[in-house]
């Protein structure tokens, strides 16, 4: 194993979000992944981002529904302003209900596709809706890394905020495969979370970890980052950023965890997290 | 920021396979473009294609990536001792310390169109294309990192024609803050129907080869490329004669997915903020790189902006005309020919342009021109407000 810092960087989850249709925002989702309240059996409907206009909410790609959702819960909790903030979005497939439309209309009608699917088939939509709904002008990217998405993500955000000192908002996200897609593709159901992190600790931060970065060949990879309650697994199974949930949930569960996520297959970021 | 040194670079596009064809293409005024001839029933425009990209099979043991982008980056990597640039970076960093940051938009997008229209009887992909390996955004960052043998970060930014200039930006970072030694910084993005057939239904596809900020503009071309670089910190490199990464800037327009903000505030901002960061004052840049797709709306503000900005010193033009709109690649793709600019003192002009549009200022040149380039400077902007600018620099500035 290789240390790729110098020394752990100190960082602050000054606000979280998480949405999925078993665990519908973060209040409900922290009781029942700490086991305080049963897993609703019913799923929650779709949410309508409340900052797009409401002709617009409806329409919206679930992408950009869930990590909307996401998004502008993770700033009501930090109390921070969506538009003053440099942003990470990252997912695994992006929209695979709109990547479904263009690949079946180009192997049928290419000449008749939607001009508004496919603007909204860039990796970028949903950070694109973002930054307009919240009139910000600040940065953001929109990154891919396989199965390691969220952990790339998060890389990313703590790397921005380390080398900006100030708050970042990282909002990962996937959606359910479609069509002849699915079975390659493998996504399933909705799920978006949101962390806000900088190396300040803000007004209303949650936790700060340490964070170490290690390689590992792929022989010494160990083994999969753990839950602490392995019944939280099912509520996310099978979405493409289902590696958020042992982040999440020692979020819910307060105290201090030991975090192992990944960010590459052999890149591992490894938190000592201590809720505040 | 400290300036960070660029020690190999390479592109391969409809101009050019290496950076002596592009050079050549771009002292003889030669385009790439040609009459579409891509897919079944192409559509009536001109695009940059890459000659021999069907007949250039990946090696056997990275098959399992077999689509069009990634045979262009695999074919982009053989030019320019580029390869052998990145495993002297493994041999002396270690391949712990080399990181990854590819920008694409496309990226294996074409394959998975491609098994929509062969599907099995019971409405499944064919066996060749069901690895998930090219039906990923993530497929040729992933088939990058391992064809070059890396183990660092390795990631795919995706922010459509941005992503690449943004991979700049985001590989400088991870060598700021010591996380990695070398950064390999690419843009890969091919031809597909979505693209294609995307554009046009947006009325944004001319039928005649593109002609940036002429008057009588009328459209975009899409091209494809594959363009890398090879980033190290300033104090690692041996050769002071490579160009250097001295700022950039980034920003979003918040305003609408596929239209400019009218004022062009994002733009601003982003040259902005890479002359601050770079401590580099607008009459200091010798050679603006525009993103000039030639489509109405960005040429009439990116001109405006550019006029704003800056003194008639300036050479600024788009090389569009040359290669066509590489998408996602066009950050990395541009950046290399401002490389070459700096290193040769040649600034392209607006290939096939004729009548300079009248929102442009003195800056935007129709000819070619030879002159000292210092600083050059390389605007991208794409859909969904996203921008990116990178300022080069010839020389350490010390």
């Amino acid at each position: 194993m290789t240390s790729l810092l110098a020394t752990p960087a100190r960082l602050y989850v000054n606000g979280v979000a998480l949405w999925a249709p078993r665990l519908p925002g973060w209040e409900r989702a922290r009781r029942i992944l700490a086991g305080h309240e049963p897993p609703p059996l019913e799923s929650a409907a779709r949410p309508a981002p409340e900052l797009l206009p409401p002709t617009e909410r409806r329409r919206a790609p679930d992408t950009v529904s869930v990590a909307l959702e996401a998004a502008l819960s993770a700033c009501r909790s930090a109390q921070l302003e969506p538009a003053s903030l440099p942003c990470v979005f990252s997912s695994m497939h992006g929209d695979l209900a709109i990547t479904d439309y263009m690949c079946a209309t180009m192997a049928s009608t290419p000449a008749l596709v939607s001009p508004t699917r496919f603007h909204n088939s860039v990796h970028n939509a949903a950070a694109g809706y973002w930054t307009i709904a919240a009139d910000c002008t600040r940065p953001y990217t929109a990154l891919s890394a396989g199965d390691q998405s969220f952990g790339a993500g998060l890389l990313e955000a703590s790397v921005q905020a380390l080398a900006g000192g100030e708050n970042i908002l990282l909002v990962a996200y996937d959606i359910d495969a479609r069509g002849p897609l699915a079975p390659v593709a493998r996504s399933k159901h909705l799920l978006a979370c949101a962390l806000i992190l900088s190396p300040v600790r803000g007004a209303h931060a949650l936790a700060g970890f340490d964070l170490r970065l290690t390689t590992r060949s792929s022989a010494d990879s160990g083994p999969a980052p753990s839950l602490a309650r392995p019944a939280n697994a099912e509520l996310v199974a099978g979405n493409s950023t289902e590696s958020c949930l042992p982040f999440m949930e020692a979020l819910a569960l307060g105290g201090r965890h030991d975090i192992l996520c990944m960010a590459t297959p052999t890149l591992g970021l490894e938190l000592k997290l201590e809720n505040l | 920021m400290q300036p960070l040194h660029i020690k190999a670079f390479t592109a391969t596009c409809a101009a050019g396979a290496g950076r002596a064809e592009l050079q050549r293409a771009l002292d003889a005024s030669r385009t790439g473009l040609r009459r579409n001839d891509f897919g079944r029933d192409p559509l009536a425009t001109f695009v940059g294609r890459v000659a021999g990209v069907e007949s250039a099979p990946l090696p056997a043991e990275l098959s399992i990536y077999e689509c069009r982008n990634n045979r262009l980056a695999w074919m982009g990597l053989q030019r320019d001792g580029f390869l052998e640039a990145v495993a002297a970076a493994r041999a002396r960093y270690g391949a712990d310390r080399v990181a990854l940051v590819l920008g694409t938009s496309t990226s294996s997008i074409g394959a998975t169109e491609e098994a929509y229209t062969r599907l099995t009887p019971a409405g499944e992909f064919p066996d060749d294309l069901r690895y998930q390996a090219v039906h990923t955004p993530h497929s040729t960052g992933e088939f990058l990192q391992r064809a070059l043998a890396l183990n660092n970060v390795a990631v795919t930014v995706a922010t459509a024609c941005s992503s690449s200039a943004k991979a700049f930006a985001q590989g400088a970072r991870l060598l700021d803050l010591g996380i990695a030694d070398a950064v390999v910084v690419g843009g890969v993005d091919s031809l597909c129907g979505s693209v294609l057939f995307g554009f046009n239904s947006l009325q944004l596809v001319s039928p005649e080869p593109c002609r940036p900020f002429d008057a009588a503009r009328n459209g975009i071309n899409i091209g494809e490329a594959a363009a890398f670089a090879l980033l190290v910190r300033a104090d690692d490199a041996q050769r002071s004669s490579d160009p250097h990464l001295v700022g950039y800037g980034e920003s979003s327009d918040a305003h609408h997915m596929s239209t400019p903000h009218p004022s062009g505030r994002g733009a601003r901002i982003a040259m902005t903020d890479a002359l601050a960061r770079a401590g580099v004052e607008a009459r200091d840049v010798d050679y603006l790189n525009l993103h000039g797709t030639a489509s109405q709306k960005n040429d009439e503000i990116e001109a405006q902006v550019v006029a704003e900005m800056f003194p008639a010193t300036l050479h600024a033009s788009s090389t569009k005309g040359w290669t066509g709109h590489t998408l996602g690649a066009a950050g990395a793709l541009e950046a290399v020919i401002t490389f070459l600019s700096l290193e040769s003192g040649l600034m392209p002009g607006n290939l096939n342009s004729r009548q300079l549009d009248g929102t442009c200022g003195p800056q935007v040149r129709l000819e070619n021109a030879r002159g000292a380039v210092r600083h050059a400077m390389s605007n991208s902007f794409g859909f969904g407000g996203s921008n990116c600018v990178l300022l080069f620099a010839a020389a350490t500035r010390q």
